[in-house]
């Protein structure tokens, strides 16, 4: 079991014929992902990496039966591609591309708030359940098939947890990176929801970093009564104030958002805290343990 | 991107929202020609910086007269202003506003900004403007009003009334509240902002809506669609490393430590911050190479970290997804025999081809410490460093 994606997951990829749609379609084939085909407008009916185009999702749907889409198209374009998506009923939309103007972004989420489509996304290295389907940017090697769920914020760091775990014999059912925009899609309490109903999840490995209160909210949600261990890691302790560091969210305004506020909530609510993160897999094997 | 008060101020003039008659003054001989067409016995003189804090710091100046004007002028032209905000090095001067004084009956605070919990504008308002606003909602939330503007609506009437409601305004100035309201709105979707902020929005002794100080913040990611207004930018605001960093793509930000830092990805570049603090010591910058990372790149973040003459040793973290380490290695050989490196280097690869690339690390016979995982990385440079 794995959340949101498995092995028989139809997806296709839009910005298909693009030079990062090719590449990272070709990673997700060799990984083994069910690649049913992607979508440029302009180019349907013919035939890229061995699969259809489609002009449309919709024509998408309906002829490949797609569930999930990955996005990589240029910023300019991306909120059209995700509604695009929705509203041809794709399930789960993964959107990579980073740069999507914070305004686009409150009109997308306004309207995938009336449909039942979950977005994983933007700016985000994607999900992966290991030895079955890859749908992001993520290096498909370093993950093994396993007893975690990472959940995490950011790109190369999600990585450490996934190799962290790995190497401690831990391994992962699904990692997601729900990205490091300020409006965002599924945030850690979506996926942490999900991972309390997976029977193969047995603890969740959580990423955060200083901006917002998308930890603080997740520690609420845990302390009620979550069902499994949680591991948590929190980047940022050292940032100085007001000052944006990297990720367009990733900023403490006015006291707010302080990794030290986020770490106090989630300690308190009984996770795990890595002090460190060269002790991300350690974290996520005593709660465990 | 932030603009200047003069920019902000422009624009909310092209939406309809009333600010105080101005004159841009960049030389001092400029002042006496521009004093009557002010048409007031006073005046006040502001330092245009990118920066909050300037009554405080001496950048605004109450004048009476053109003599006072000018000199005003010229103490604040061509020098570097020092607030609380701008860090001890202080933001170049280069232009003062000069605006006729308003007889101020009272002072509000407005501002919208973009919510990311509600994913949506909210609207901040309080009656006691003129303080810092952060100060205020710690130490009296209840002063402080905030309201979400729902993207499908937009601004309604109801919002306008609540607003004058709060602000304690009726009849006229109730009307001008309502418009000001919208008309805030538009320019803020129209120019993709982040944070337009009016502090203080002014009652007048003759019941006029003024906006005393306005400040406006862009969306980067809008640059692309915001053409005009991201050619107002000001690259002599910023420090100058960091406006370098930002022509070749790379994320960088100067901090106080001894320890450079050059990481691929904003959360492990923080994480590898900690962790040197973790270990004792104190990172000198915040680097993200970014994703597309190039030998060029990987130079130009050598050189960056590098002219920080406080730094001691070079913590290099990757962690190879897209990028391969084989060819990071590379760029970091390339780029340690163009910069002359006297400080210790210490890198950690690990990712795609992190073999590939340790082993072309060992074969340069240059003096690079190998780390063989992110803890150890760390203490090496945190020992190099001391």
């Amino acid at each position: 079991m794995s959340i949101l994606v498995d092995r028989e997951t139809r997806v296709i990829c839009q910005g298909f014929t693009g030079r990062q749609g090719t590449y990272h379609s070709e990673q997700a084939i060799a990984y083994g992902t069910n690649l049913v085909g992607g979508v440029t407008p302009g180019k349907g009916g013919q035939r890229h990496l061995d699969r259809p185009v489609f002009d449309t999702v919709a024509q998408a749907v309906q002829e490949a039966g797609a569930q999930a889409s990955m996005i990589y198209v240029p910023a300019a374009f991306a909120a059209d591609a995700i509604c695009e998506a929705a509203d041809a009923g794709v399930e789960l939309v993964v959107c990579i591309t980073e740069g999507i103007p914070v305004q686009d972004m409150i009109r997308v989420k306004q309207y995938l708030g009336q449909t039942a489509v979950r977005l994983i996304g933007p700016n985000c290295p994607g999900i992966i359940t290991p030895e079955a389907c890859k749908i992001g940017i993520m290096p498909g090697y370093i993950h093994r098939r396993g007893r975690v769920g990472i959940v995490s914020r950011s790109g190369t760091l999600t990585y450490e947890a996934v190799k962290q775990t790995t190497d401690l014999g831990l391994g992962q059912t699904t990692c997601i990176g729900i990205g490091g925009d300020p409006i965002q899609g599924m945030d850690f309490v979506d996926c942490l929801r999900l991972f309390a109903e997976d029977p193969e999840t047995e603890g969740v490995l959580m990423v955060g970093e200083i901006g917002g209160d998308a930890e603080e909210r997740a520690a609420e949600y845990i302390r009620e009564s979550y069902p499994k261990p949680v591991a948590a890691y929190i980047a940022g302790a050292t940032a100085p104030p007001g000052r944006r560091m990297g990720h367009a969210g990733a900023i403490i305004a006015g006291g707010q958002g302080t990794a030290q506020q986020k770490i106090l909530a989630l300690r308190d609510a009984g996770a795990e805290i890595a002090a460190s993160p060269a002790e991300l897999g350690a974290a996520m094997a005593r709660a465990l343990a | 991107m932030n603009l200047h008060e003069f920019q902000a101020k422009a624009l909310f003039r092209s939406v309809g929202i009333p600010v105080p008659p101005a004159e841009l003054i960049t030389r001092i001989g400029d002042v006496r020609e521009a004093w009557p067409r002010l048409e007031s016995g006073s005046a006040l003189v502001k330092a245009q910086v990118h920066s909050g804090g300037r009554g405080k710091a001496g950048g605004v100046v109450h004048v009476t007269g053109p003599a006072e004007a000018e000199a005003a002028v010229a103490r604040l032209l061509g020098t570097r202003l020092v607030t609380g905000q701008s860090g001890p090095e202080g933001l170049p001067v280069d232009q003062v506003l000069m605006e006729p004084a308003a007889a101020i009956a009272r002072e509000f605070y407005f501002a919208m900004l973009v919510d990311r919990a509600q994913a949506s504008v909210v609207m901040v308002v309080s009656a006691e403007g003129g303080m810092d606003i952060e100060t205020l909602a710690r130490e009296r939330p209840e002063a402080v009003v905030t309201m979400q503007i729902h993207p499908v609506t937009g601004v309604m009437p109801f919002h306008g009334r609540r607003v004058a409601q709060v602000l304690g305004l009726t009849a006229e100035p109730a009307r001008a509240v309502a418009k000001l309201v919208r008309d805030a709105y538009r320019l803020f979707q129209s120019s993709d902002a982040q944070l337009l902020e009016i502090n203080p929005l002014v009652l007048t002794a003759d019941d006029q809506l003024l906006a005393l100080d306005g400040k406006l913040v862009i969306d980067d990611s809008a640059a692309y669609r915001q053409r005009e207004i991201f050619g107002l930018r000001d690259a002599r605001q910023r420090n100058e490393a960091e406006e370098r960093a930002q022509e070749h793509d790379l994320n960088y930000i100067r901090l106080d430590g001894n320890i450079g830092c050059m990481v691929n990805g904003a959360g492990l570049a923080m994480a590898t911050m900690d962790l040197i603090q973790h270990h004792g010591g104190q990172p000198a910058n915040f680097l993200d190479v970014g994703g597309g990372t190039t030998v060029e790149r990987v130079t130009e973040a050598f050189k960056l970290i590098l002219s920080d003459t406080a730094v001691r040793a070079v913590l290099v973290n990757i962690f190879g997804g897209i990028v391969r380490c084989d060819l990071i290695a590379e760029g970091i050989i390339a780029a340690i025999r163009e910069v002359h490196i006297e400080v210790p280097v210490i890198v950690r690869l690990e990712g795609t081809n992190a073999e590939a690339g340790r082993a072309a690390l060992a074969a340069s016979g240059l003096d690079i410490v190998a780390a063989a995982d992110l803890d150890r990385a760390a203490r090496a440079a945190v020992e190099a460093a001391a």
